[in-house]
């Protein structure tokens, strides 16, 4: 695993992603190649057990830095943080994850919602937010709360997403500055 | 929110606690603990943390309903099924070694992890000779827990992993079951004391041979984290083993240097000789 150079996290990115995420996540990963300066938090629903080979696949199918989160991990800009299971994955402090087992959100445990919250909480309008893919409303409050903290929200265009009902239940909001096909979300990501 | 004070009203928030109740929360981890007072915020239609302090200091229930939220409840029987198969693998033979042995769960919550222990320990004809403390600051959750009472639609869960951590048996042959619900034998709860016990402001327990303290620190900040590790560490006799949650880890916390790694991937930890 390369070492990343320790440089301040100035924004973050935080996705959120479940049935489906998978391929959608590696769609983005490789698109986003691997000196990206910022850190990337990644909330995907997953069964308990599946997460060590989901990391593993991603990191070697994308070439980037991707790590399963541990409680009070400092996070660095270029890397991947995936929430594990049956923990919530949240922004702790500007350079540092935490985890917890709080009750679940909307069935699930990670939640989009909680990492979300916590990111517009923590970094304002310094962060952007991803809605991927997925069968659940999870993240729809998550993403007003970024909106309201000035952040920007991104979802990924309905007619690209495998199951909708996570984007829909995103854009329904009225919270979101754009809606992208997947292909062009690691593109805006960079630019932004 | 307005909050450009933030961090200045959590803190007057805190202090003003802790001044009311003696409970001290300010070195809990920020991330968590925003997400329950926002809840609070939003019961108490106000967008101000410091909003609260009136509030908690003026209507006890109110508070109280506040330090139930701070000690989250959620476990589970077994969990990590995998983490007690080490258990029973790497360390029921150490322990067998001891004609008596000590074991404390620090932060139980209901209870589970103790029942659980009790029935791998009773499997491996242990249980006999074993005194288990469980602990918690969370008056209600020990409630529960001493009672053995729970749920039955949580047990088709806790049998899945219980086999999962290679236990060979049915469940219900510790419990009985009736009126929705499951309650373990007395045979399993005479060897275990519940009691109240504050990891932060309260002292050491002494005399361990076996702690665990799983998901417990998560809700703690770096510093609190590392003063309630060195809590455990004193309470551990030398050799004594350290077990966290899956997911928490040493590596950045002074007392790490107290412990050697016993299992990198299930977190389990000698105490240093
Ligand atoms: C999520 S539960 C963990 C239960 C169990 N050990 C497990 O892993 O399944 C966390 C527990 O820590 C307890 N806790 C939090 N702060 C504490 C403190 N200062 N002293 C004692 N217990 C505390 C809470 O009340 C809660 O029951």
């Amino acid at each position: 695993m390369p070492v990343p150079a320790v440089s301040m996290v100035e924004r973050l990115v935080v996705i959120g992603a479940s049935a489906g995420g998978f391929s959608a996540l590696q769609t983005i990963f490789s698109g986003l190649g691997t000196d990206f300066d910022f850190p990337i938090l990644v909330c995907k629903h997953l069964g308990i057990g599946d997460e060590k080979g989901l990391v593993d696949v991603l990191a070697s199918r994308t070439g980037t830095t991707v790590m399963l989160s541990q409680d009070k991990l400092p996070m660095y800009n270029g890397c991947i943080y995936m929430a594990p299971g049956n923990y919530h994955l949240q922004v702790e402090s500007r350079d540092t994850i935490s985890l917890s087992i709080d009750e679940r959100i909307c069935h699930s445990r990670p939640a989009v919602d909680v990492l979300f919250e916590s990111a517009a909480d923590v970094f304002k309008d310094q962060v952007t937010a991803v809605v991927l893919t997925g069968a659940n409303s999870d993240g729809a409050a998550g993403v007003e709360a970024i909106k309201n903290s000035g952040g920007k929200v991104v979802v990924q265009s309905l007619d690209s997403a495998e199951v909708k009902i996570m984007p829909k239940a995103a854009i329904e909001t009225g919270c979101v500055d754009e809606i992208l096909d997947l292909e062009d979300i690691a593109a805006y990501l960079r630019r932004s | 929110m307005t909050d450009d004070f933030q961090d200045l009203e959590l803190q007057l928030l805190m202090d003003a606690v802790k001044a009311r109740y003696g409970y001290e929360f300010a070195h809990y981890a920020r991330a968590s603990m925003m997400r329950r007072i926002r809840k609070h915020m939003e019961a108490a239609k106000t967008d101000r943390i410091s909003d609260l302090i009136p509030l908690f200091i003026h209507n006890k229930a109110a508070f109280a309903h506040f330090v139930k939220d701070m000690s989250v409840t959620v476990t589970e029987m077994f969990r990590d099924p995998d983490f007690f198969q080490a258990l029973r693998k790497s360390i029921v033979p150490l322990l067998k070694t001891f004609p008596f042995i000590k074991i404390w769960h620090a932060g139980c919550a209901t209870g589970q992890e103790a029942y659980s222990m009790a029935i791998m320990l009773d499997e491996e004809n242990l249980l006999e000779r074993c005194q288990i403390y469980a602990t918690d600051f969370n008056e209600n959750s020990l409630k529960i827990a001493r009672s053995g009472i729970y749920p039955d639609a949580d047990l088709a869960l806790y049998q899945e992993n219980y086999s999962k951590s290679g236990g060979c048996k049915s469940l219900d042959q510790y419990c009985s079951r009736g009126y929705d619900s499951i309650k373990f034998n007395g045979r399993l709860t005479e060897h275990i004391t519940f009691a109240n016990h504050n990891l932060v402001s309260d002292g050491v327990f002494g005399e361990m041979n076996l702690i665990l303290c799983r998901n417990v620190l998560i809700y703690f900040n770096n510093e609190l984290q590392d003063r309630v590790l060195k809590l455990l560490i004193d309470s551990l006799r030398s050799r004594g083993i350290l077990c966290l949650g899956r997911r928490e880890n040493i590596r950045f916390s002074e007392a790490a240097g107290l412990l050697e790694t016993v299992d990198r991937h299930q977190r389990i930890f000698r105490k240093k000789a």
